[in-house]
């Protein structure tokens, strides 16, 4: 059940939402689109369902050209950021509509919905009206409901984006445990990094209608290929062209090889991690995230030394270089700023 | 750098290398062929049922040049109608914005046993047919009205008829506004020293200006177009309770169907005047949301 | 989500006792003498002489042919109306095309226009001397002092009320829950029938009640056009005004009586839509 979106662009009036975009989604996967907001990360998303018609490309799904197909034909479920649910109708008959209207006998509709209601673990709640769930519920129900019908893909728009924090990330693991459980094909879109790193087998990065960068979670983590992308992963330093990490920041209370001085400005206590505020001798400054043990000795006023144990760079194309110039990590110029045509 | 989908799996997939790359044409966001099939549906029943016949009075009153209509509209009879559905028209949209927005203000804020029958007989000057309002009138302020009160045949009566069948308009119009209006913007002028009314003046009132004019206006229209509850108390006399319609109706009636479709276009064309007024009033209202 | 409170204590925020007693005491008396006092008397005045004369009333065959031709006609017109309610509610609401804001306007005009002017424009069109009146007269269409006339002139007086209560509705559910039907399958027809209609059924229902007061209280415009030719072009409006200038007041009143009661069901219906809109 492989997704293939070719030469992608669809524009909005003046607004460019996809330029040009190719993916290509191994079946059984689990891929999150990643990006801001006005990425085209959705759109790419709608595109591939049929709910939204590219100005140029192509989308194939299984091996079938899809391109031209309306999205009731596709085999793709959907699901909806705010539940897009049937709020006239039962929990029960919500999850059996995709199969009742393809006049499915009576009873093995109600077989299958039980079943889909078990697996999604909203047994009770069968005869309710999606008014009387919490989110979290309808957004379950939304899933059994788009499952019901055996679809190729499954394609969710921030799933998680209308829930609370705390049940967005219950949500987040019992995606991945149902995925793990059923296998199939999955796209999911978000804005939140650590949702994607935390969900997805690949993730794939866009920003202004463009992918940045795929693969799997830690790759794009630790080898970022544009300062995009690594800012868009985690927080980042930036000193001049050098991005550096904040748990790449290392503290000494001593002077060792490259480190440079630094005034903690700021020391706050999150938990288990420690954020330290720093500024060095020629102004710029960065901040350090380490743990509770390292951050005992140090005080907000005092000095410590400080020096990086990975940094960056990438030219103004966005791709990585090595630091020009011998002008130490923590004094680099800006370089010269690269314009794309 | 970005994986690029490997050229080996799309072959395999049969898609790529077997046909030339897709000329990549971009297609124009087209208006679907559908929806332009439904606006002509769509406009095909209104032609039937509200403009082609609208068109005829207009095109009628037309045929007798601008001279001719001049001289049919500006006859003492006609004018005298004329007058009265204007001044009449203008003086309940007045009654109505005051008296509206107090019944108004007492639905929303007050609380009293029976407020949701009062609430709901509002409504009754929507539903109950004019004729029907006319006679009731007839029956309570004319010859043998109980309190002896008698409007027959004034153009008090006129107004009463009026009051009646517009009664609705600015109470609805402006109902839903109060209900959204915040409450701690009152509470907060209050808590700054503002006194009732003071409050009610600088903070409530201009929100509700919108709602108070779209309604006042709609009652205008609905006024000087009204017909069937005046017939019966006014009596019709020429040039003391004679409206407008009834004029009209009058000159149908003779058989002078160019004079009356005169007269029909001089209503139609102040009525449209409102509504678009109306319109913009609404714009501006709105605007006044989107800031928040 | 904006908080608001109504209530006694609401109104205690800025205004004094006798305040709030003034205000309620002029809003409620004039209520009383503009709205309430009229229409109770309709049923004051219809039993004055007792019981039987309003019930001999009610079965003169002029009278229930006057009730059969209003109930007729409003059956023709209201659905007529509904289905172009809803039609052109959706239309406007999800699809994009030129002249929107006039289409809007031109839906609104018949709020604009007075009954009587309804009449004449009928009149100009369908009569002997009207644009289609030598066409008609040739093939022996009886139009004005006929029901199809009547029938005209209704749907004109009741047309937009479906569409401006559609509207809003419609605009509230947006095109999530018609996507998602979609996704899992649905026709364009299964999609409208088992998930747009039954979302924005309150609109519908809302409309179609409105629409139906309008239509079976009007009575300028079929004034006009049918030429008040007592039982056969008579609605129950007309008949009404024809049995007072007849000096038959217990017939004027029992006439005036039953829509009385169907107005008052109306306004009933509408409260209990309105409290269930609430409560949801």
């Amino acid at each position: 059940m492989t997704i293939s979106a070719i030469g992608i662009t669809k524009r909005f009036g003046d607004f460019v939402a996809l330029d040009d975009v190719s993916l290509e989604v191994a079946g059984g996967e689990l891929t999150a689109l990643l990006g801001p907001s006005g990425s085209g990360k959705s759109t790419l998303l709608r595109v591939i369902a049929g709910l939204e018609r590219a100005d140029a490309g192509e989308v194939i799904i299984s091996g079938e050209d899809a391109t031209g197909r309306p999205a009731r034909e596709r085999g793709v479920g959907f699901v909806f950021q705010h539940y897009a649910a049937f709020k006239h109708m039962t929990v029960r008959e919500n999850v059996a509509f995709g199969l009742s209207i393809r006049h499915r006998p009576k009873a093995e509709i109600a077989a299958r919905v039980d079943e889909l209601l078990h697996l999604v673990q909203i047994d009770g709640l069968a005869e309710r009206y999606p008014s009387q769930l919490s989110g979290g519920q309808r957004q379950r129900m939304a899933l059994a409901r788009a499952l019901a019908v055996e679809p190729k893909v499954l394609l969710l728009d921030e799933p998680f984006g209308a829930l609370d924090a705390r049940v967005r990330k219950e949500l987040r693991a019992w995606l991945r445990r149902l995925h793990e459980e059923m296998h199939v094909t999955t796209v999911f879109v978000t804005h939140d990094q650590e949702e994607a790193m935390e969900v997805a087998d690949r993730i794939v990065i866009m920003n202004e209608g463009r992918i940045e960068q795929i693969g799997p979670p830690r790759e794009l983590y630790e080898r970022p290929g544009n300062e995009f992308v690594m800012s868009f992963l985690g927080p980042v330093n930036k000193l001049g062209d050098v991005l550096v990490r904040p748990h790449d920041v290392e503290l000494l209370l001593e002077p060792n090889g490259a480190t440079t001085v630094a005034l903690i400005d700021r020391i706050t206590y999150l938990g288990f991690e420690v954020r330290v505020e720093l500024e060095l001798r020629n102004g710029r400054k960065l901040w350090a995230q380490t743990t509770r043990e390292s951050a005992a000795p140090l005080e907000p006023g005092k000095t410590v030394h400080v020096r990086p144990r990975a940094t960056r760079t990438f030219d103004g194309d966005g791709v990585e270089t090595v630091p020009a110039g011998d002008s130490p990590w923590w004094d680099r110029r800006v370089t010269m700023e690269v314009h794309h045509s | 750098m970005a994986s690029v989908p490997s050229s080996s799996s799309l072959v395999a997939a049969g898609t790529v290398a077997a046909r030339p790359a897709p000329p990549k044409v971009l297609r124009r966001m087209k208006v679907r062929r559908s929806t332009w099939l439904g606006v002509g549906l769509v406009t095909l029943y209104l032609s039937v049922i509200v403009l082609i016949p609208l068109a005829a009075v207009i095109w009628h009153a037309a045929e007798l040049g601008p001279a001719a209509i001049w001289r049919v509209v500006s006859s003492p009879d006609t004018r005298a109608a004329l007058q009265l559905s204007l001044m009449a028209s203008v003086v309940v949209a007045a009654i109505n914005a005051v008296v509206g927005t107090i019944t108004a203000w007492v639905l929303v804020r007050d609380s009293f046993p029976g407020k949701t029958i009062v609430n709901a007989l509002i409504d009754l000057p929507f539903a109950l047919p004019t004729i029907v309002a006319g006679l009731t009138l007839l029956a309570l302020y004319g010859p043998n009205g109980p309190f002896g009160v008698n409007l027959a045949y004034t153009r008090a009566a006129v107004m009463v008829a009026l009051l009646f069948v517009t009664l609705p308009f600015v109470v609805r119009s402006v109902q839903p506004v109060l209900i959204e209006l915040e409450q701690d913007v009152e509470e907060a002028a209050s808590a700054l020293g503002a006194r009732g009314f003071t409050v009610f003046r600088r903070v409530v009132l201009p929100s509700l200006l919108p709602a108070i004019i779209s309604g006042a206006g709609l009652s205008f229209a609905r006024a000087i177009g009204e017909f069937g509850s005046v017939v019966l108390i006014s009596g019709n006399i020429p040039f003391k309770t004679q409206i407008a319609p009834v004029r009209i109706f009058a000159l149908v009636e003779s058989g002078d169907s160019a004079g009356a479709a005169a007269l029909a276009v001089v209503l139609l064309l102040i009525s449209l005047g409102v509504l678009l007024a109306l319109a913009f009033v609404q714009r501006w209202g709105r605007r006044g949301d989107e800031e928040e | 989500m904006r908080r608001s409170r109504s209530g006694p204590a609401a109104l205690g925020a800025g205004g004094s006792r006798a305040g709030k007693y003034g205000l309620r005491t002029i809003a409620l008396s004039y209520l009383a003498l503009i709205l309430v006092l009229p229409v109770g008397m309709v049923f004051y005045r219809t039993f004055e002489n007792g019981l039987q004369p309003v019930l001999q009333a009610l079965v003169d065959p002029l009278t229930l042919h006057a009730l059969y031709l209003t109930v007729a006609i409003a059956a023709i017109a209201v659905p007529l109306n509904t289905l172009f309610g809803v039609f052109c509610a959706l239309l406007m609401v999800r699809r994009r095309f030129l002249g929107k804001s006039i289409l809007s306007v031109l839906i609104d005009l018949p709020f604009a226009v007075s009954p009587v002017v309804v009449g004449l424009s009928l009149v100009l069109v369908y009569g002997r001397t009207g644009w289609l009146g030598g066409w008609l007269a040739e093939n022996g269409v009886r139009v004005i002092f006929a029901w199809p006339s009547m029938v005209l002139a209704t749907i004109f007086v009741s047309l937009p009320f479906v569409v401006r209560e559609v509207v809003p509705v419609l605009q509230e559910i947006g095109v999530d829950q018609d996507q998602a039907a979609h996704t899992l399958g649905a026709t364009p027809w299964q999609t409208f029938w088992r998930v747009t209609l039954p979302a924005i059924r309150s609109g519908v229902t809302y409309g179609v009640i409105l629409t139906t007061a309008r239509a079976l209280g009007e009575f300028g415009a079929v004034s006009v056009v049918s030429g008040k030719i007592a039982g056969r072009t008579s609605t129950l409006t007309v008949h009404v005004e024809e049995r007072f200038q007849q000096f038959d007041l217990v017939g004027a009143y029992t006439s005036s009586l039953l829509l009385a009661v169907i107005a008052l069901v109306i306004v009933l219906s509408m409260t209990v839509l309105r409290s269930k809109e609430v409560g949801a």
